[in-house]
């Protein structure tokens, strides 16, 4: 690890001016991935700020009913809030299936959203990466890519967005309350993570110095009836091959309201918007979640070893609405 | 980008103290004695406990968070030493597995893993053992499942997994916590 130093600040002010000042600056949060990335050369700041002291980690009500998740709530906090847990279960599942207990503790939701790609090209700073290095091409294209993207990819970059609670909040439409030196911002998620496009290297449309302060879960009364599912090689502390958030509820035997996002195979926390309008108002029935689930995935675009994700995608989306809407039909 | 308005634009001058980065003091409650070191802003936990302070029962295994020999309890939670930076952990409780035991006395946990040959090689076995402790505070050892789910942060490569459950019960009857259901 190259030497660095080291600021810890107490107010949101400084914080933000602080690493606004100094372009070889970082915030430093949980550190769960950033010190990884730090020993391995993959990220080279030369200065820390240590924003753990900032009174950002409490899980509040908002006046709309919406919930607001402090940017350095803890995930196991967050996970364990009986709010939470009631109101929006497909968000504390999608936490308690991350990581492990230990690296709960440390890790903040804002950290969470902010993690890198676990793509081992990019972390190998031996190896062309597009992402690490622009311009050096992309190692995955033709590599060891069975854990890659099948949607949302370009000719520069199939790294897998890794984050399990940024695809339960693509499918609750959450918002990302940031501020920096430009002042405070609300982005809806869809808009916080980029594609990679010819761009990779850029993930979210922040600003050096822009802090994510809090993420609010706006007020859905069908996120009480969601769940998260994830598919992966072992059965705990484990990266997703195919996960699902998805919320729903049925009237009459049709389906009134959906939300269903995807994990594990896309470059972000990916919406599941085709799979949707297939739904909305069709029969709750296996024929309509197999429709659902191929429309999602025509749009896929494999790359040797991950192949099989397009048909797991397929599956999982359809194990995914079959267990909602048995869980509905006995409600 | 949509309706991003600047709502408040308050960033306060670049004014924090700046340490580092050649090596500064640190001060460090380690087992509820403070202690007191010289070392660079990048030196983990991990590498302060067993290279600075001589505490060599954390143990470093992956050094990359995916193994959890390195679990310590940071404010009484349980943390990888490994992915933490010493400095950050200023004005902190830290517990070993040095801190474990009363004296001469093991913890129950400590003495459940002997009693229950829950281990081989013994090299994961600190971080167990906190991590261990740890989930019975913590409330997630109903039943092996769940002991296993929330255990899963702690690898053995010598795969003593059953007989690390069976201290784990043990120690969790002993408690009279929740009834066992094996």
């Amino acid at each position: 690890m190259r030497p660095i130093s080291y600021s810890r600040v107490s107010d949101v002010g400084t914080a933000i001016g602080t690493v606004a000042a100094d372009p070889h600056s970082a915030f430093l949060a949980g550190g769960t991935n950033q010190v990884d990335l730090l020993r391995i050369y993959v990220e080279q700041p030369r200065r820390l700020v240590d924003i753990n002291d900032l009174p950002l980690k409490q899980v509040e009500e908002l006046p709309g009913g919406g919930l607001r998740l402090g940017g350095l709530a803890r995930m196991s906090d967050v996970a364990e809030h009986p709010t939470v847990r009631r109101r929006y279960p497909m968000v504390t599942e999608s936490l308690l299936l991350g990581a492990s207990p230990q690296l709960r503790h440390m890790a903040s939701v804002a950290g969470n959203l902010m993690q890198r790609v676990r793509c081992t090209y990019f972390r190998d700073t031996e190896a062309p990466c597009n992402k690490r290095a622009p311009g050096t091409g992309c190692s995955a294209m033709e590599g060891v890519n069975r854990g890659h993207a099948v949607l949302g990819t370009s000719e520069c970059c199939i790294a897998t967005h890794p984050s399990d609670l940024g695809v339960a909040l693509m499918a609750l439409d959450a918002v990302v309350q940031t501020e920096g030196p430009a002042g405070q911002r609300s982005i809806p998620i869809d808009d916080f993570y980029l594609l990679p496009g010819r761009t990779p290297e850029r993930e979210h449309p922040l600003t050096h110095g822009e802090l994510v302060t809090g993420i609010d879960l706006p007020p859905l009364p069908v996120a009480a009836r969601s769940r998260y599912i994830k598919i992966r090689d072992r059965e705990s502390y484990e990266f997703a091959l195919v996960a699902v958030a998805v919320a729903m509820s049925v009237a009459g035997g049709r389906i009134a309201e959906i939300r269903l996002a995807l994990g594990g195979v896309a470059t972000k926390p990916w919406r599941a918007r085709a799979a949707e309008r297939e739904l909305d108002g069709a029969p709750a029935t296996p024929e309509s979640f197999t429709r659902a689930a191929e429309a999602e995935m025509a749009g896929a675009t494999p790359h040797g070893m991950n192949a099989f994700k397009i048909e797991l995608g397929k599956r999982t989306i359809v194990r995914a609405l079959t267990e909602m809407a048995e869980r509905e039909g006995s409600a | 980008m949509k309706s991003h308005q600047a709502i408040r634009t308050a960033p306060a001058p670049d004014s924090a103290v700046v340490r580092g980065p050649d090596e500064v003091e640190v001060r460090l409650r380690v087992n509820g004695t403070t202690r007191r070191m010289f070392i660079e802003p990048r030196v983990s936990l991990l590498d302060a406990l067993r290279d600075r302070l001589d505490l060599h029962g954390t143990k470093k295994g992956c050094n990359q968070g995916a193994c959890g020999a390195c679990t310590v309890w940071v404010d009484r939670r349980r943390v990888l030493a490994c992915l933490t930076l010493a400095i950050s952990c200023e004005n902190r409780e830290i517990t070993t597995i040095e801190g474990l035991a009363e004296g001469d006395t093991l913890h129950p946990m400590q003495q459940a893993f002997l009693d229950a040959d829950a281990f081989q090689c013994g090299y994961c076995t600190p971080g167990q053992i906190m991590s261990a402790v740890a989930l019975l505070t913590e409330g997630h050892a109903r039943d092996d499942d769940e002991i296993k789910e929330w255990m899963s942060g702690n690898l053995c490569r010598c795969a003593a997994y059953p007989h690390i459950r069976r201290a784990i019960r043990r120690v969790r009857d002993e408690q009279g916590g929740e009834r066992a259901s094996h």
